[in-house]
């Protein structure tokens, strides 16, 4: 039976790894994933779940200790944030490489320097380019179906791809919010046995894993990657249907809010979601025909569908909680990429916001609608790329 | 039951590492792998770092290795091998898997004392079951014979060449086979190729033992030791000899030295077939030759040292 029960997002994503049980599990202490790897710990110190731990040295071993696991056979998670993810890099494109299914939440944190241990999502973008699929929630609710979903579309024959689960780190990973689990049984029969593919540890039929490539090969490897990304559309649809039947809660590859007459819309990642549909309530009730979009599958970004819904619209104003410093947020240019082959062109603006876990307050979000109906009526003046409330 | 080690024997069992690999004719560090496989009875996983041994034996779609075999990274063999253990026993315990396996490392000097000694020791440290070979040649040899801290005081590299203002590398080697034993893992051992039995031997008992096992042998290299391409036995033995390469063994932190030479030959002649050491003979360079004896003596004698105290030296 699904229960309501009151969490933080870390207890979720623990809850979540433990009603899956995965085979191996290794993990390297960081905030603020702490607390989701010490949940799970107690778990597996407790015997409530058979997952074999691997406390690592370092997060590149806990990718590389992955790796090693998931090409051996089985069912494997780590979690990380912030820095973390920065040094797993390299062995973030080899466990997509050999198209292992690892699972790993990713509690995003600012990168250093000046050192920072709250939110906002250089770490994950920093590895947008690493063949990872990327799926971000807005709650804790979002981060554990998420991750439940993520094993899924990770082990499907189609795809043999690694997951990272985006999810707000403190703002997320340390409140306590309101949300449901779902039953044991019911998680254990959708994510269903791992089915292992070209295991190392099949003696009678020896693989070699991680050969060197040459030129005459990569280009055409790396092709088939590609290829394998593009199926994650269909994939991720096909698994939200399937686990709306155990949850009742419909995913989609993206979440449209009071799209349907919209003239301008804000666009925005995770947790600043929340905030921003409050205020767009708001401007809604003063008659401001506004919307938002918020992304949920951000590798592969579904260009054409996206780009499909803002097409009509006089003005977007994307959010993006990062920089890439000297051009624009990861978002802003992946929703100008999205529009750009469509006829109508809605005019973009980019908000750079929430940086090493700045609030976003509903004055900021009500800042871009500003900014954004201004452009929509025709405001010339306005800078196309800015940081939101900036301290004197 | 373990493998004879009789030449014989040896000569008709089958080889895990097929020819046709691309490692340079004489290379050493095929040698001793060979010797390694062909030492263990059980069925083996191999995992190896990027490096030589790595690019020349998986080239796509060519494979030299018949048994299990991974590579991940530089810097990480240790930790790979963490997985795929840990995966093992995981599967075990549920019943999925149930053959023994022997989970072996094969790495170079560049991927254990260096970018690889986190990954390593904290491997060692966690007590995977992993019997972990480092062949030894001395240097970053795959990419073109860079110095390594395994790399001994004096030798002419690509990154330390014999320069009139710095003569070769001017530091000494690392002593890892002694940082492993401070772990305090169940064994530890040095062995060289050109004394095959003694190094099968340490094979099949580090194999036979559970937990972490480390075995640093030596793997001469002609293209970076700018030696004869047929002498990579003939100077592994002088390493021995001279005692530059001790053969031992630490057990539960006891040391045994499985081999001392009947007299001690001077470092020199381990060095004088080794281009890399050519510029010893500069009259301005004796001091070069003095200081790596006085190291080699000082190791020498620690080691005996700790063979009787029935501990090993720091």
């Amino acid at each position: 039976m699904n229960v309501a029960v009151a969490v933080t997002g870390n207890d979720a994503m623990a809850h979540a790894l433990k009603q899956i049980n995965p085979d191996v599990c290794a993990a390297y202490p960081i905030t603020p994933q702490t607390d989701l790897m010490q949940r799970f710990s107690e778990f597996v110190s407790d015997g409530e779940i058979d997952t074999e731990l691997i406390l690592v040295e370092s997060e590149h071993s806990a990718m590389s200790a992955c790796i090693g696991a998931a090409a051996a056979g089985g069912r494997v998670a780590t979690a990380t944030s912030g820095p973390g993810l920065a040094l797993m890099w390299e062995m973030l494109y080899v466990a997509s490489g050999m198209r292992l299914p690892i699972v790993m939440p990713v509690v995003n944190r600012a990168l250093s320097a000046p050192l920072n241990i709250h939110c906002d999502h250089s770490d994950a973008m920093g590895a947008r380019d690493s063949g990872w699929i990327q799926l971000w929630s807005e709650n804790a609710q979002e981060a554990y179906d998420n991750l439940i979903q993520a094993f899924r579309i990770a082990e499907h024959p189609d795809i043999r791809l690694p997951v990272m689960v985006c999810m707000d780190g403190f703002i997320i990973s340390h409140s306590i919010c309101r949300m449901e689990y779902i039953a044991d049984d019911a998680v254990k029969n959708f994510v269903g046995w791992f089915k292992e593919k070209n295991a190392l540890l099949d003696i009678e039929n020896p693989v070699s894993y991680g050969p060197l490539i040459l030129t005459d090969q990569y280009h055409e490897y790396k092709k088939i990657q590609s290829d394998a990304m593009e199926r994650v559309f269909r994939v991720t649809t096909d698994v939200a249907a399937e686990f709306e039947k155990i949850s009742g809660r419909k995913y989609d590859l993206f979440e449209t809010y009071r799209m349907e007459d919209a003239e301008t819309s804000l666009i925005v990642l995770n947790s600043a979601a929340g905030t921003s549909k409050d205020v767009v309530d708001e401007a809604r009730d003063r008659g401001i025909k506004v919307g938002l979009l918020k992304p949920r599958l951000f590798r592969p970004f579904p260009h054409k569908q996206i780009g499909k819904i803002l097409q009509h619209l006089k003005a977007v104003c994307v959010l993006d909680r990062s920089d890439s410093f000297g051009a624009y947020g990861p978002l802003f240019t992946e929703i100008a990429a999205s529009l750009y082959n469509y006829g109508g062109k809605p005019r973009l603006l980019n908000r750079i916001y929430g940086l090493g876990g700045r609030d976003f307050l509903p004055k900021d979000a009500l800042l871009a609608i500003e900014a954004v109906v201004a452009a929509a009526e025709g405001k010339t003046d306005l800078a196309l790329k800015e940081y939101l409330s900036i301290r004197g | 039951m373990s493998v004879s080690l009789k030449l014989k024997d040896l000569s008709e069992k089958e080889v895990l590492l097929s020819s046709g690999h691309r490692m340079c004719a004489g290379c050493g560090a095929a040698i001793v792998v060979k010797m390694v496989l062909l030492a263990i009875d059980k069925p083996v996983v191999v995992c190896s770092p990027t490096g030589c041994l790595e690019v020349t034996t998986c080239i796509s779609d060519y494979t030299s290795w018949k048994t299990p075999w991974i590579h991940s990274a530089f810097e990480n063999a240790a930790a790979t091998m963490s997985g795929v253990e840990t995966m093992y026993r995981a599967l075990k315990k549920k019943g999925r898997i149930d053959k023994e396996i022997t989970f072996v490392v094969f790495a170079g000097d560049g991927g254990t004392y260096d970018i690889g000694f986190q990954s390593l020791s904290g491997a060692m440290e966690r007590g995977h079951d992993m019997l972990y070979v480092c062949y030894d040649n001395n240097a970053y040899m795959n990419t073109g014979i860079q110095r390594s801290s395994a790399t001994p005081f004096g030798a002419a590299t690509t990154t330390t060449p014999a320069g009139s203002a710095i003569p070769g590398k001017m530091q000494h080697r690392k002593n890892i086979a002694m940082i492993m034993a401070a772990h305090d893992i169940p064994y530890v051992a040095q062995a060289a190729p050109s004394h095959y039995k003694d190094l099968m031997r340490k094979i099949q008992k580090a194999a036979a033992v559970k937990g972490p096992k480390f075995l640093n042998i030596l793997s001469p290299c002609n293209r970076g030791w700018r030696s004869r391409i047929d002498d990579a036995i003939t100077l592994s033995r002088l390493a021995v000899e001279t005692c530059t390469w001790p053969l031992f063994e630490i057990e539960n932190g006891e040391t045994t030295i499985t081999y001392k030479p009947k007299k001690k030959k001077p470092v020199e002649d381990f060095l004088k077939p080794q281009g890399r050491f050519a510029h010893f003979n500069k009259p301005e360079n004796e001091w070069l030759l003095k200081k790596i004896q006085q190291k080699v003596d000082r190791e020498w004698d620690n080691l005996i040292r700790a063979e009787s105290a029935k501990g090993f030296y720091n």
